[in-house]
């Protein structure tokens, strides 16, 4: 069923695999950031240029964010959670560009985020502390919480992916029914409001697998 | 009235109710939340760096709960796995 042209359409498939246009949305943001990064470091010098202070000065941003919640040396997680930022909240603007579809309103990228997110937990949680301290975690008060750790693994990852999901694609779809009820210039200051949103939700994505990471590390300290 | 028609109001009323009643809940909690924390940093401006930041991830919590309620509703009104049990 095909509702205003707002949910994910197939392009092309390769095989089994149906490519669709978020996809292909996410490859052009992609290309877009390694771009910037490759042009604004070019000539990196000790008395930098403008870009690469604005590059400096987000990674330092991200540097102490980390430093204030996880325990660890902060260069541990600052590839992962640098990514995920900076991937979701490119992602989350690009539906401002007209005829572009937000590829987070999609829910397979934000699972594909998700599922990420929950696997780095465990890959890091093992390589600091070892698969026995690791273990360790899931019977902290007692023995008993063990299955209700084990739901909340998995709920606090679906979570994830819904709240990424459903932020975008309800701000998507505002605009649209404004659009179609008002006209010109009324959804404009909605557009406003869900670029803070995508903007907060990419913070908040990335905040939380900190958080996860930091919940399977905090027993051995 | 045959059984899609009463399938398909009985689900617009009830996405109508989803989104009413899963609003007001975490409505009422987040302008709690807010209250608090603007009179936290009221008490001890010092510490705002702090609150704003628990402030954010708690209030995408709150609303979170909000976006369930959105989701099922987007699940009523455009992919109901209902009217499959009736169109064959």
């Amino acid at each position: 069923m095909k509702v205003f042209n707002l949910f994910p359409e197939t392009i092309f498939s390769i095989g089994p695999v149906q490519i669709t246009d978020t996809v292909t949305t996410t490859w052009f943001v992609m290309a877009a950031i390694i771009t910037i990064c490759y042009l604004s470091t070019r000539k990196l010098s000790i008395k930098p240029s403008f870009f690469q202070e604005i590059l400096e000065a987000i990674f330092e941003a991200m540097e102490k964010t980390i430093k204030d919640i996880l325990p660890l040396d902060p260069w541990l997680v600052v590839p992962l959670l640098g990514t995920l930022w900076i991937l979701i909240g490119f992602s989350n603007l690009a539906g401002l560009i007209p005829g572009v579809k937000t590829p987070t309103a999609d829910l397979n990228t934000t699972f594909a985020f998700a599922f990420i997110s929950f696997s780095m937990t465990h890959v890091i949680g093992i390589t600091t502390q070892g698969l026995k301290g690791y273990l360790k975690h899931y019977k902290e008060p007692t023995w008993i919480l063990l299955p209700f750790h084990l739901i909340a693994e998995v709920t606090r990852t679906v979570a994830l992916a819904v709240r990424l999901f459903g932020n975008m694609l309800s701000g998507d779809m505002i605009a649209i029914i404004l659009l179609g009820i008002v006209g010109l210039l009324v959804p404009i200051p909605f557009s406003l409001l869900h670029i803070i949103i995508g903007l907060i939700q990419a913070y908040i994505f990335g905040v939380l697998t900190l958080v996860f990471i930091a919940g399977g590390i905090r027993t051995k300290s | 009235m045959d059984a899609k028609t009463v399938v398909i109001s009985v689900s617009i009323l009830a996405a109508a109710l989803v989104m009413a009643i899963g609003g007001y809940g975490p409505a009422k909690a987040l302008g709690k939340a807010l209250t608090e924390a603007l009179d936290a940093t009221a008490r001890q401006p010092e510490a705002s760096d702090k609150i704003m930041r628990a402030l954010f991830v708690g209030m995408a919590l709150i609303e979170s709960i909000a976006i369930y309620a959105f989701v099922i509703a987007l699940i009523i009104l455009f992919a109901n796995p209902l009217i499959g049990y009736i169109v064959k």
